[in-house]
């Protein structure tokens, strides 16, 4: 707004542009909260403000003094827009320092935006397995898990009177004639692979399994395995140590290992893959005093079964045995989570509790 | 397999440094797979004497019982130590008390004196009992860790094995047991042998490169018939050994050391002559059976039986036998099921004094099928099944024969019967140099014969590198090249074989389909839901609690022939069955608020019947075919339920009950996260709820359903009201994922939003309106979303308004006349399809 003509031109002195200048930094440093300092703006830097007043003076000052005048009155604009923003900034970050006392939380609250979930841990540990082996570059194989006879036993040199083929061992379709039976292995699925895919031949194959057991603590009608099939040539059985060494020292870690002969039709020669006790470490062997109930004192767990693919396997799925050779092994996925992870109880593993599923915050690490 | 030490080094000539546990560990790197090391013996300590009862005054109790007031004498030192010495005059002795009764005076007894520590920690002192300072005890068989027998006290002979008298005072321990370790070895079938301290005494001997003597060194000798007659009439007895003893005197008892010995490898001492038989087939594998010699009715005949045969055996069972069987028989008819149990008629009784032994080979797929037919599996038909040495047998029968005549008084007869002959052995050849490529752990040649050839193999060299080889009698499981290599392998110990990582090809890493379901393993429980595991057993009763109707695939359920339970004997088609049960078990452990899920095989019949090709080469195609046609299709599915509260009433607010939403919304995540968009549609479809099901579909292929489950089928199952569920096929839902997919060119000009509200009548369906509204909007349309449903008087009855958020935005920045020409031609076609009419504020 322009200021009234009629009123008496303003001293235009350095004393009374320097009491200005010294009245407005005064009245800003004593504004206590921006409401304050915005009535200062208004009374110092604002349109009827001495200085402004005085600024717009300068016209009526001789021409040869004007620039003088001029400079001066510049100067001391500038000196109190200063200090108005350097006090604005001083009391905006006051204030913003006392907002975020007053809206401080308990960040310890629980967020529910969802429940809690969790994969099942034999789900979460049969893909940490497929981890393993796809990075050494095996791929994931995968099969029907009701299955041919043929798939299941035969092919796998588990001839017509083998026992594993009884009623009380396996569950059968009906009638019996299909010959068809829920897998007791995942062992067909190395048959269907060495059937469909080129050698050479690096998979494993987790996936669930069946058998005609009662349902308690230590035995489930379904359960889960891991079962690995390298079939290529020049494979030997330093080859199978070498792969269990390194799944044991990924799942187990500092734990040795070690493969004793064993027997099972597919495989010859076959073993027994065990690991050292995790609970006494062998320290209970010949130890009355101090048996463990983990190892039964014998030091070793038994793990899986493992060996040299029988060549009678490989001919029956018309793999030419003078060029190549293989191994395989298999291990409870069950059995696994138990030494990993302490699960005591193998019904917990099926009964849909879901406290046991969540137990294992993060999955299997 | 229970095998005594002491037993093995009768034939492994171990050096007594070796103690029981390198024996262990050296047969298990052998790869007999020995369970425990069980140290037998008298669990006790201090002084336990030979003691004579000198007198006995039978007291009779308030209770009825009667105890025993005896005084016995314990040896001088003892006698003179006792709380309540003999009287002056009389002989030195110790007053005990005693509840059993089967010892008279002048029986030579074991005493525990105090101080003695007796079987669990019982410690033994002088106790006022019964009226009496009883100093001491007269032990029975338990009370000394002998066994589990205290139905009386033992009572020793009086003299020792050599006729010296027993003198009161002498330590009794080792008159009644010896001290031993015992294997518990569990034979695997390819190790029949091992059923014998005979193999495993071998193991043991070339495990330690030790000397071994073998107690079947007997050679058969050539076909005879000079003793009891035997005619053998089925190819499946290559071998018959009768050898007859006479004059057995039917009341001597088992020795110590023999009952001990049975006792030991895991049987009952039964008598003489059954002892003798037991410990002869423990000793060779070699299973022996006795026949009363005056019982049998002329000769034996080894023959398949008829069919409509019977045989009562020995335990009392009477048995319809089959053409597979192979019996023994004389005049009287079949009076054995060979191989497995003999017939009550010939058996050993306590007035036997002359025994036919037998000592027979027989196939063992013939033995096992028996054994299983007749539900009789024993110690013969357990050695038989895995294949016993023929070449033992001559040797078991006289050894048999010559333990009756040494402990029996028998007399042996010299003519004897060998009918048939030891088979001969399978020649295999091997290169020399497969152990080592087959193990990855160099074995020179020679060392290969040399292991060979201390397992008993024959082993003919020849020039070229070739090993001809014929396995022992005893190891039938040596048939195939592997065979030998595993020998080799065991025998070198897979201990020194080095381990290496095998160089596998360039992997793909996870298939697609395998990925999209690690994909789901992690993005469905962080949307909230918790996955469960269970069986897949179901039943025809199960899918009618489901309310699915006639015709539906979810019927065609596949039958076990040997369900677990006969309440569940087909295979599931569905998920949800499981899914419930997880939800009652969780609700009965205070578990209300669930979001559970599954991933699991579904099984839809029919069944057909696989064909079972030769294993000699590769299947045909046809074969495979026919494999694949008869599987029953047996998708992936996947499949959640949700019951509770979705979010319990908590500090932010009150509890947001589980609604169908989050059934459609689990559909929708699992769809999104394999790379697919739902589309829905309201369906009437078992067990939802007919007005709160959704179809879910992926163009025209339905995946799945997803709602409230209907509240009669709530009730079947006893479940909470208003429990949602959502069950889709999971492999067809990965299978319609598009491929990788492809990114857009985004455009930075601003956008147009326009909001639309339309009235429409209640049964039209939000999607469809969507549908039009996106149809009619053309290419401008960035987005449309559903912001609000409004039913009430600015509806009017029967409709309702949805109101959308429509965002345009192009390759420039658009006019408000070409944003609003693209809304009214959206309006336009929904308007036009269902007669939305638009709602102007």
């Amino acid at each position: 707004m322009p200021a009234p003509t009629s009123a008496p031109p303003p001293a235009l002195d350095a004393a009374t542009i320097d009491r200005l200048v010294a009245e407005a930094t005064a009245a800003f440093a004593a504004a206590a909260t921006s409401a304050e300092l915005k009535a200062a703006k208004a009374a110092h830097a604002g349109d009827g403000a001495p200085l402004l007043l005085a600024n717009r003076a300068i016209r009526t000052v001789e021409p040869a003094q004007r620039a003088e005048v001029g400079a001066r009155i510049g100067a001391a604009r500038a000196a109190v827009n200063q200090a108005l923003a350097a006090r604005e900034a001083e009391l905006e970050a006051q204030e913003l320092a006392a907002r975020l006392v007053t809206e401080r939380v308990d960040v310890t609250l629980p967020p529910d935006l969802v429940p809690t979930g969790a994969p099942h841990p034999i789900t979460a540990l049969m893909d940490l397995l497929g981890d393993v082996f796809t990075a050494m570059g095996w791929e994931i194989a995968e099969g029907p898990e009701l299955e041919a006879e043929w798939m299941n036993f035969d092919a796998l040199n588990l001839g017509p009177n083998h026992p594993a083929r009884a009623t009380s061992d396996t569950l059968f379709v009906e009638p019996l004639s299909n010959h068809l039976v829920l897998r007791t292995h995942t062992s067909p699925v190395q048959i269907r692979t060495m059937l469909d895919r080129p050698l050479p031949i690096y998979v494993v194959c987790p996936g669930t399994t069946y058998r005609a057991d009662e349902f308690d603590a230590t035995h489930v009608p379904a359960f889960h395995q891991l079962e690995g099939l390298v079939v290529d040539k020049g494979i030997t059985l330093g080859h199978l140590k070498g792969t269990l060494d390194h799944l044991a020292a990924v799942m187990f870690g500092d734990v040795r290992t070690r493969i004793r002969p064993s027997y099972f039709p597919f495989t010859e020669p076959s073993a027994e893959m065990d690991l050292e006790c995790f609970v006494c470490r062998g320290a209970s062997v010949g130890d009355p005093e101090h048996p463990c109930r983990t190892c039964n004192s014998e030091g070793w767990i038994e793990w899986g079964g493992c060996g040299v693919v029988n060549p009678r396997v490989l001919a029956a799925c018309g793999i030419d045995t003078d060029i190549y050779s293989g191994f395989a092994f298999g291990m409870g996925v069950e059995r696994t989570l138990m030494f990993r992870n302490g699960a005591a109880d193998m019904r917990d593993m099926v009964e849909g509790d879901v406290r046991f599923s969540q137990a294992l915050v993060g999955g299997a690490r | 397999m229970r095998a005594p030490i002491s037993w093995l080094r009768e034939f492994a000539h171990l050096d007594a440094s070796v103690d029981a546990t390198a024996i262990y560990e050296a047969l298990i790197r052998a790869g007999l797979e020995v369970e425990t090391v069980d140290h037998v013996g008298p669990d006790v300590t201090g002084p336990v004497v030979v003691g004579r009862v000198l007198s006995i005054q039978d007291e009779p109790q308030k209770n009825g019982k009667v105890i025993r007031w005896c005084r016995v004498d314990c040896g001088p030192e003892a006698n003179a130590a006792a709380t309540e010495p003999a009287g002056p005059g009389e002989p030195g002795s110790r007053g005990i008390i005693c509840g059993a009764h089967n010892f008279a005076v002048g029986d030579l007894v074991v005493v525990g004196l105090p101080g003695a520590v007796l079987a669990g920690g019982f410690e033994l002192t002088s106790r006022k009992t019964y009226g009496h300072i009883s100093d001491g005890m007269i032990c029975a068989e338990d009370e000394l860790g002998l066994g589990d027998d205290h139905t009386g006290i033992i009572v020793l002979p009086p003299t020792h094995a050599d006729g010296t008298p027993l003198v009161p005072g002498e330590p009794a321990l080792p008159l009644i047991a010896t001290s031993d370790d015992v294997l518990d070895i569990a034979v695997t079938p390819d190790l029949g042998y091992c059923l014998s301290i005979r193999g495993i005494a071998r193991e043991a001997a070339q495990a330690f490169g030790a000397p071994f003597t073998d107690p079947a060194a007997r050679p058969t000798p050539g076909e005879k018939h000079d003793g009891f007659p035997v005619t053998l009439d089925t190819p499946n007895c290559p071998l018959f050994v009768a050898v007859t003893v006479e004059g057995l005197d039917p009341t001597r008892p088992s020795p110590a050391w023999l009952q001990q010995r049975v006792k030991m490898a895991g049987m009952r001492s039964l008598g003489l002559a059954v002892d003798v038989t037991n410990y002869v087939m423990m000793e060779l594998g070699q299973p022996i059976h006795g026949y009363d010699g005056d019982r049998l009715n002329g000769g034996i005949v080894v023959r398949q039986a008829t069919a409509g045969e019977t045989l009562t055996t020995l335990d009392g069972q009477l048995r319809q036998l089959d053409p597979e069987d192979i019996v023994i028989t004389d005049g009287s008819g079949v009076i054995g099921l060979a191989g497995v149990m003999g017939g009550q008629t010939t058996e050993l009784e306590a007035d036997t004094t002359r025994v036919v032994i037998e000592a027979a080979a027989f196939d063992p797929v013939a033995i096992a099928r028996t054994a299983k037919r007749h539900k009789l599996p024993s110690e013969a038909s357990k050695r038989f099944e895995r294949g016993v040495d023929p070449a033992a047998a001559y040797s078991a029968a006289h050894r048999v024969a010559d333990l009756l005549v040494e402990l029996g008084g028998a007399r042996k007869v010299a003519a004897e019967t060998v009918a048939g002959s030891v088979p001969p052995m399978p020649e295999q050849t091997i290169p020399a140099d497969l152990p080592s490529r087959i193990l990855g752990h160099a074995v020179p040649a020679e060392q290969v014969v040399a292991i060979l050839r201390a397992s008993g193999v024959a082993v003919r060299e020849d020039p070229g590198g070739l090993l001809h080889l014929v396995p022992p009698t005893w190891r039938p499981d040596l048939k195939d090249p592997y065979d030998y290599v595993e020998e080799v392998g065991c025998k070198i110990g897979f201990d020194v074989i080095a381990p290496v990582v095998p160089l596998a090809p360039a992997g793909r890493g996870r298939t697609p389909a395998q990925q999209a379901r690690r994909n789901l393993t992690w993005s469905l429980p962080a949307a909230g839901f918790t996955e469960v595991i269970s069986f897949p057993f179901s039943s025809a009763d199960e899918v009618d609690r489901l309310g699915v109707p006639e015709g539906d695939e979810r019927r065609a359920l596949v039958r076990l022939a040997n369900p677990l339970a006969d309440t569940l004997p087909e295979l599931r088609t569905t998920l949800l069955p499981g899914l419930f049960g997880a939800i009652a078990r969780n609700r009965s452990r205070s578990q209300d608020d669930l979001a559970l899920y599954e991933q699991g095989l579904v099984f839809f019949g029919p069944a057909g019947q696989a064909p079972i090709p030769s294993v000699e080469h590769r299947p045909s195609d046809a074969e495979l075919a026919a494999i694949a046609a008869a599987l029953p299709r047996q998708p992936r599915h996947l499949a959640c339920v949700v019951t509770g509260n979705w979010r319990p009433a908590g500090w932010s607010g009150p509890a947001l009950p589980a609604d169908w939403t989050h059934a459609v919304a689990f559909a929708d995540l699992a769809a999104r996260t394999v790379g697919v968009t739902l589309s829905k549609r309201a369906a009437d479809h078992a067990p939802w709820h007919p007005g709160r099901c959704a179809e879910l579909s992926v163009g025209d292929q339905v995946i799945g359903y997803a709602g409230e489950l209907h509240p009669a089928v709530l009730a079947a199952y006893g479940l909470p009201a208003r429990v949602v569920a959502a069950e889709l096929d999971l492999d067809r839902l990965i299978a319609a994922a598009p491929g990788p997919g492809q990114l857009p060119v985004l455009s930075a000009f601003p956008v147009a939003k326009e909001d639309v509200a339309l009235i429409v009548d209640e049964a039209v369906a939000q999607a469809d309106v969507a549908a039009a509204l996106r149809e009619g909007a053309g290419p401008l349309l960035e987005s449309l979303a559903l912001f609000d449903v409004y039913r009430g008087d600015q509806a009017g009855p029967g409709k309702k308004s949805l109101a959308f958020a429509l965002r345009f935005r192009a390759d420039r920045t658009l006019t408000d006349a070409e944003a609003n020409a693209a809304r009214d031609a959206a309006v336009q076609v929904a308007a036009d399809r269902f007669g939305a009419i638009q709602r102007v504020a």
